[in-house]
């Protein structure tokens, strides 16, 4: 066994306990932060299979960016464990069933027969200066340019959908409207009244 | 790097909607008190043209559109030839592949683009009062419908998984967020909330299944997929595996038993004019991406998913047609029917091969189209004249609303007896040769089983079809309010649905543009 394939499998015993932490963990934010942990260990998986862009993105986008977003919801919402667990153990025969079902399924599939590396050889080493960044974004915006495109429009209904559920004026609310308090002349605000003078 | 700028043209309907949206867009965040007007008119306007330019860039379908207009008295021959003449220069392919093999622009997605469209643009007409009465026509709804018609559009012509996961997200998305649009009905947030879980549930399935199949093949593009199987480079285990997947995800889209759980509940918890979109045009792209998928790409494998859609076709027309006659609530009737309608384009697609004989194919999946067509015509009518009954404040959604019609108003209960007629299947409606043409398929390939307990099924369906038919003819009316709505509701609904009786007398002409739209594309 050489050194990448025992890196290879501490990362993946890592993982695979971090993601069982993740569902078993009581309390929601450790669960997050295994989470976390399991993403950082699949990054590294990535480096090992030279795509480092992957690796650094996945890092980057998931534990910088979306992880930290779920924590602080975790930690705003007072989220009732107790009422979460009710039925458990009503639903566990059912869920465990269909659970190794998919595990019996995916094993028989996904083992050495047919995936293996008599199935799918390796592919060939690259050469040096071979920028694993540079190929997705060649590929990104030539081949696979209308996906691309289209995902960005996906992106674009997630939005407006999230805006158009969320944004309402509630009523009774003091807020003030910035540009009507820019257009704001001096006549709306000071008003001068003639009134003759008044004796004592 | 040799890069080819891909060739536009034959996605030139879904270029024209995507700028159109993001206009629509721009245009109704400045424009703010006549927003949901201008958002509505340019969106149906989009639509119009996109239909339009989705004929002219199919010279297949051109040359079929010029033919008919051409028999129409006055100007038709004139109009033909101009219309001839502005895609003149363009001469595309009858099949053509663009965008690195991940479009493709043929007759099939050419017909089904132009149908959902105006699908779309109905089911925006019908619903616009429903939306201003409850203060809901907010200028997205719009925008989303609009997205939301690229998402099937893409879908429609995908030769690609990547592409044609994309326009399936972009089209669920919209539906979801539209099924929760008013934000006040709790009914309605549920409904969003159980369609989104499941939706995301299905198309991890089918992503599941997807990536089954390329591990398999080495491809994603539907051809290469095709290829890889026929030259038996591919692992059958593995293949069958991802099958199993890929049609239930379908399955999903589909609403058919045993994926089918999302669909009353959404049907009834949505707003009717929304109910009324999902029940219409998705189910074409629905059936678009069941051939694309099952028939583009896993044609070889044939055997083994239309045995899978035998056993989804017989549980959802059985379950479909049960479940119906307890139902109360109209919306979650119409639900049901539409599951077994569903069952019966099942029917259709897998009577294609028998035996490894494929001469069937070309029958069986265009009387399966054919049905596909006439349940959105059918369907847009049914719910449109359940939106035509509600009105502010009341929501007219349950087969006792309907008590009496023909006293309030006999125009609209002759509308709703033909609609009702032509979904049970009575001669000789549109609904009829559809269900025809389905059972001639199966009967041809052999599985005269599977005809009879559909004959049978849709018998007993019929007693719930004729409830709403007995309701509205032989029942005093609960409520005197007389019907209003705007006159263009009223001309497009009696045009809908005296297309459904006039295509049933004449359903020749729709069922050879179906059959050759396939024939033109296989």
């Amino acid at each position: 066994m050489d050194f990448k394939t025992l890196v290879f499998y501490i990362l993946s015993a890592i993982m695979v306990f971090a993601a069982l932490r993740v569902i078993t963990s009581r309390n929601p934010v450790h669960a997050a932060l295994f989470l976390v942990l399991s993403f950082v260990t699949a990054g590294g998986i990535w480096l090992l299979l030279a795509a480092e862009f992957l690796a650094i993105v996945l890092v980057m986008v998931y534990v910088g960016a979306v992880m930290v977003l779920f924590l602080f919801v975790v930690m705003m919402l007072d989220i009732n464990l107790d009422r979460l667990r009710e039925g458990f153990w009503s639903y566990l025969p059912v869920g465990a069933l269909i659970g190794i079902l998919l595990v019996v399924e995916m094993a028989l599939v996904l083992g050495g027969r047919y995936f293996g590396l008599e199935a799918m050889p390796e592919p060939p080493a690259v050469q040096a200066g071979y920028s694993n960044t540079r190929e997705l974004g060649r590929l990104l915006y030539t081949d696979y340019v209308y996906p691309f495109e289209l995902a960005s429009l996906l992106l674009l209904v997630a939005m407006v959908v999230a805006v158009s559920l969320t944004l309402r004026k509630r009523k009774g609310l003091r807020q003030v409207n910035p540009s009507d308090q820019v257009a704001v002349k001096r006549g709306d605000r000071v008003e001068l009244v003639s009134m003759p003078a008044e004796k004592e | 790097m040799n890069f080819v700028v891909p060739d536009f043209y034959p996605a030139a309907a879904e270029i024209l909607v995507a700028v159109m949206a993001l206009v629509i867009m721009l245009a109704s965040t400045f424009a703010r008190r006549v927003a949901s007007d201008l958002a509505y008119g340019l969106t149906q306007l989009t639509l119009v043209f996109a239909a339009l330019v989705s004929v002219l860039v199919s010279p297949n379908l051109l040359a079929a559109v010029a033919a008919v207009i051409s028999e129409l008295p006055l100007f038709g021959v004139r109009l033909a030839e101009v219309l001839m003449s502005l895609a003149e220069g363009y001469a595309a392919n009858e099949v053509v592949a663009t965008f690195s093999g991940m479009f493709i622009g043929d007759m099939l997605g050419g017909l089904l683009k132009v149908f959902s469209l105006l699908a779309v643009a109905i089911a925006l007409l019908y619903g616009r009062g429903y939306l201003a009465d409850r203060k809901i026509d907010r200028p997205e709804y719009y925008l989303l419908s609009l997205l939301m018609s690229l998402g099937m559009m893409v879908m429609i012509s995908a030769n690609h998984m990547l592409s044609l996961y994309m326009g399936l997200e972009m089209m669920s998305l919209s539906l979801y967020g539209m099924v929760a649009f008013d934000r006040e009905s709790p009914r309605a947030t549920e409904a969003a909330m159980k369609y989104f879980v499941l939706g995301a549930l299905a198309s991890g399935l089918l992503l599941y299944g997807m990536s089954m199949i390329y591990g398999a093949t080495g491809s994603l593009e539907l051809s290469g997929i095709a290829q890889s199987i026929y030259h038996q480079a591919a692992n059958k285990t593995v293949l069958v595996f991802g099958l199993v997947f890929i049609v239930a995800g379908v399955a999903f889209k589909l609403g058919v038993v045993p994926f089918h759980m999302w669909v009353p509940d959404v049907y009834q918890g949505a707003p009717t004019a929304v109910t009324l979109m999902i029940s219409s045009a998705p189910k074409l792209a629905a059936f678009a991406m069941a051939m694309r998928l099952l028939v583009y790409g896993l044609f070889e494998l044939a055997d083994q998913w239309q045995t899978m859609l035998m056993f989804l076709s017989v549980l959802s027309i059985v379950l479909g047609n049960l479940a119906a006659i307890a139902q109360s609530n109209i919306k979650r009737m119409l639900a049901y029917s539409g599951i077994s309608h569903m069952g019966f384009v099942l029917l259709g697609l897998l009577a294609g091969v028998v035996d490894g004989d494929r001469n069937f194919a070309l029958n069986a999946y265009s009387s399966a189209m054919f049905y596909a067509v006439s349940y959105v015509i059918m369907s847009l009518a049914s719910f449109g004249m359940v939106i035509l009954l509600s009105r502010a404040g009341f929501e007219a959604e349950t087969i006792d609303d309907f008590k009496g019609l023909n006293k309030r108003n006999s125009w609209f209960a002759a509308l709703m007896m033909i609609v009702m007629f032509s979904m049970a299947g009575i001669p000789f409606f549109i609904g009829f040769f559809a269900k025809l043409s389905v059972l001639q398929a199966v009967v041809a390939a052999g599985y005269v089983w599977l005809a009879v307990v559909a004959v049978l099924m849709s018998v007993i369906g019929a007693f719930y079809y004729l409830r709403v038919v007995k309701v509205m003819y032989f029942e005093e009316p609960v409520d005197s309010t007389p019907i209003r709505a705007q006159g263009e509701v009223r001309f497009l609904l009696s045009a809908n649905g005296l297309a459904i009786a006039v295509l049933g007398l004449l359903p020749q002409g729709l069922m050879s543009l179906c059959a050759y739209a396939l024939l033109a594309s296989l």
